[in-house]
């Protein structure tokens, strides 16, 4: 179990690690000098001003000095000019060019709004698209069943954005049902902390949830098919326990697996959420600094904790499968 | 009761009351059982007008190949078809409960604690995450109100009585961590864990080598002893049904072709398709293929059965029959000739001189003179003799 857990620790760094050299070349494959946008950002630039900054970025060296420089402020922290001197402290992602703070502490201060539309908005779509598919499975074949998956593949072949508008505008605008849907920090309350949040994970959850609840009703039924099902209900277990215990026990591991897998699909779900609902949290920061002039430490420092988050879902997956089944426990 | 219905009536037949001491012995009488599934396809008569019983410390063996409805039969005693999607008719009665049509809570009671279930592949039967002692447990705590410790201890009594070394530490181990004659051997303590009257196994030893076959099916001869418990058991092994049946059904296309006690139907077997079983009784090196295609031929359809005589398109005597009654017209399952509760579903007239001189000699050669050709003497006489009985058997009847 130790030696899964260190190789299990060992790949997710170097996960990060490949995602950090692909940034860090992609910073540089561009056609554009990096250090371009950063001179364009106040007044005219001027080729002296570009050369001077390009110097100061260090854009001078090769690449693997820079990535060297970069590796060392992520683990003690360096200093950056760009006209003056920035003192950038361990784990250091670099200066923002358009407000010319940390990124790190700008990075920490965007984390809690994702985090917690991220977490909230995937919990309910667990919890309602298993719970659906589950009560799907058990009346299959029924008018209910048929109903739901009717709904579910109507409300997945619209595109995810235009349902969040949709429900901005009508729920939110219109008949001001959540007339408010300003982030409030967990520090204001939990109380408006969760009202905030409320429409945006219901939107995020529900409209996910429907391809969990198909994926379910899927596994569902081939495991209430199965010889063990049939011997827990000849022992005598009564058909709830029988569902929601033996087959969901079973049915549910390739579902937690999906979920691993779509990780990086919530995430991109949390960038429009974000955007749609106002709400300042990483996906907002991240295509704010994409849009021209381009704040690279910025975009850089959102790709690289997508990777983290992604890496960190991952192997929370894998524990909970080695809890979920004992065959994987051994192996 | 029955003393009370006797005073009461006592312008009952003979007969009649012979029939209800027999059913008042028999635990499962299961009575014109018809099971169909409405498929895309059509109709499936999986099983159609099925009949038996078995009394408690009895063995009644099932034999067909696969798709006969053996399985399908077997779980409508446990009430485990869907009721949606199947049309149950006839009546099934354990311990005198009906089942056929009995809601949900009442099947539950009977589940695991009257009707236990052995089913055939043990590695799939039983639930992967779940320790194999948890899965015994649970089966006691369904009918017993007892503790998680208590049945528990149970567990691990259980899995001693059936052969696990080392039951203490074995208890939390998952069934993928056994062997797969430990799992059956888990599975047969699973299904005896509340002493049930009738335990019903399907299959048990059939993904199971030999030698453990031989044990497991030793090891239910002995709990049957110790439990007196009835045993439906059933198999395409005629080996397995030597052995332990007392009884013995014979399906074929979902319908009973010929039944008797396990000695007269093996040795005056009377029923062609009985008789290709017989002579396809694999040598023990035998492969896998010839164990699974006996027959030339292939198993009737379900969806639209062969008219008359569901054998008749693959039976090699129907030339003996008179008129075309094997394509037209379904035998009834007749009692035989010869033995008591022997039945068969044939027309043929005199089936077991077919047996002893064409199917005997050619099933076992030895039998036949190598100058010859010719079946050997003894052969003919024991023909001749059983012709004989017969005539006096007809003669008796008619009496
Ligand atoms: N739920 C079902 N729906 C449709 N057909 C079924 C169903 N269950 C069993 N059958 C069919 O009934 C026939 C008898 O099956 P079974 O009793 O399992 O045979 P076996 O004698 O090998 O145990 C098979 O042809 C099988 O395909
Ligand atoms: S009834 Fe006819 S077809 Fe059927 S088994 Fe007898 S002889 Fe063969
Ligand atoms: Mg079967």
């Amino acid at each position: 179990m130790l030696g899964y857990i260190v190789r299990r620790l060992l790949s997710a760094g170097l996960v990060v690690t490949l995602t950090s050299m692909i940034v860090f070349a992609l910073f540089f494959l561009g056609p554009d000098n990096p250090a371009q946008p950063l001179c364009d950002i106040n007044g005219k630039c001027t080729p002296e001003r570009l050369a001077l900054l390009t110097e100061q970025l260090g854009l001078n060296d090769t690449v693997y000095h820079q990535y060297w420089i970069w590796l060392q402020g992520l683990f003690v922290g360096r200093e950056i000019s760009f006209g003056p001197i920035y003192q950038c402290s361990a784990p250091c992602l670099g200066i923002s060019y358009s407000t010319r703070n940390e990124v790190t502490a700008e990075l920490l201060d965007k984390f809690p709004a994702t985090l917690s539309l991220a977490i909230g908005g995937s919990l309910i779509y667990l919890l309602v698209g298993v719970f659906l598919g589950t009560m799907a499975a058990r009346v299959r074949g029924t008018l209910a069943d048929r109903g739901l998956v009717t709904m579910s593949l109507i409300v997945s072949s619209i595109p995810y954005y235009v349902l969040a508008i949709l429900a901005w505008i009508y729920l939110s605008l219109e008949w001001q049902i959540f007339p408010d849907t300003t982030y409030h920090p967990l520090t204001d309350g939990i109380g408006a902390w969760a009202y905030g949040l409320l429409l945006p994970w219901l939107v995020l959850g529900l409209a996910q949830s429907t391809a969990y609840a198909r994926y379910t009703r899927g596994q569902m039924v081939e495991t209430l098919g199965e010889d063990y099902i049939r011997t827990a209900t000849a022992k005598g277990v009564a058909k709830r326990k029988v569902i929601f215990q033996h087959a969901l026990r079973a049915a549910i591991v390739p579902v937690i697996t999906i979920f691993g897998l779509d990780f990086a699909f919530l995430l991109a779900g949390t960038v429009v959420t974000e955007e749609i609902f106002d709400i300042d949290g990483i996906g907002q920061w991240g295509i704010r600094a994409l849009r021209a002039p381009v704040d690279f430490p910025v975009v850089a420092a959102t790709v690289l904790i997508g990777a983290v988050i992604i890496v960190i879902a991952n192997i929370i997956v894998d524990i909970l499968y080695s809890f979920i089944d004992p065959r994987v426990r051994v192996s | 009761m029955t003393s009370e219905r006797f005073l009461s009536t006592p312008a009952q037949s003979t007969s009649d009351r012979a029939a209800d001491i027999a059913a008042a012995d028999n635990f499962l009488v299961v009575d014109h059982l018809s099971v169909r599934f409405p498929t895309h396809d059509g109709l499936v008569q999986a099983v159609t007008d099925l009949s038996f019983s078995v009394k408690r410390g009895e063995t009644l063996g099932i034999v067909g190949e696969s798709g006969s409805g053996k399985s399908v039969s077997s779980m409508a005693v446990l009430g485990l078809h869907d009721a949606k999607s199947t049309r149950l008719e006839g009546s099934i009665r354990v311990g005198g409960q009906e089942v056929v049509g009995a809601d949900e809570s009442t099947l539950r009671k009977l589940r695991g604690k009257e009707v236990a279930m052995i089913f055939q592949d043990p590695l799939t039967a039983l639930h992967p995450f779940y320790s194999v002692g948890r899965q015994i447990a649970e089966a006691y705590r369904i009918h017993h109100k007892v503790s998680k410790g208590e049945a528990r201890k149970r567990a691990i009594e259980m899995l001693d009585r059936v052969g696990i070394p080392q039951a203490k530490n074995r208890v939390d181990d998952f069934p993928h961590q056994f062997s797969g004659g430990m799992r059956q051997r888990a599975m047969i303590a699973m299904s005896l864990v509340n002493d049930p009257k009738l335990l019903i196994a399907d299959e048990p030893t059939t993904a199971l080598d030999v030698t453990v076959q031989a044990q497991i099916l030793d090891l239910l001869q002995d709990l049957q002893r110790e439990f007196n418990s009835a045993i439906i058991m059933i198999t395409h092994d005629l080996g397995v049904i030597a052995e332990l049946a007392d009884e013995v059904l014979v399906m074929y296309g979902g319908r009973a072709v010929e039944t008797g006690a396990t000695k007269q139907i093996l040795t005056h077997p009377e029923m062609p398709y009985t008789w290709g079983l017989l002579s396809s009784v694999p040598e023990v090196s035998a492969d896998e293929d010839a164990r699974l295609i006996p027959i030339p031929g292939n198993p009737p359809s379900l969806l639209n059965p062969p008219s008359g005589c569901p054998f008749n398109p693959r039976c090699t005597h129907k030339d003996k029959v008179p008129g075309d009654l094997c394509v037209t017209t379904l035998p009834e399952l007749l009692p035989a000739r010869v033995g008591p509760s022997h039945r068969r579903r044939c027309h043929l007239p005199d089936p077991e001189v077919i047996y002893l001189t064409e199917v005997l000699p050619e099933i076992a050669p030895d039998l036949i003179d190598p100058t010859t050709g010719e079946p050997i003497a003894a052969l003919q006489e024991i023909a001749a003799a059983s012709e004989a009985e017969a005539n006096a058997d007809s003669r008796g009847d008619q009496r």
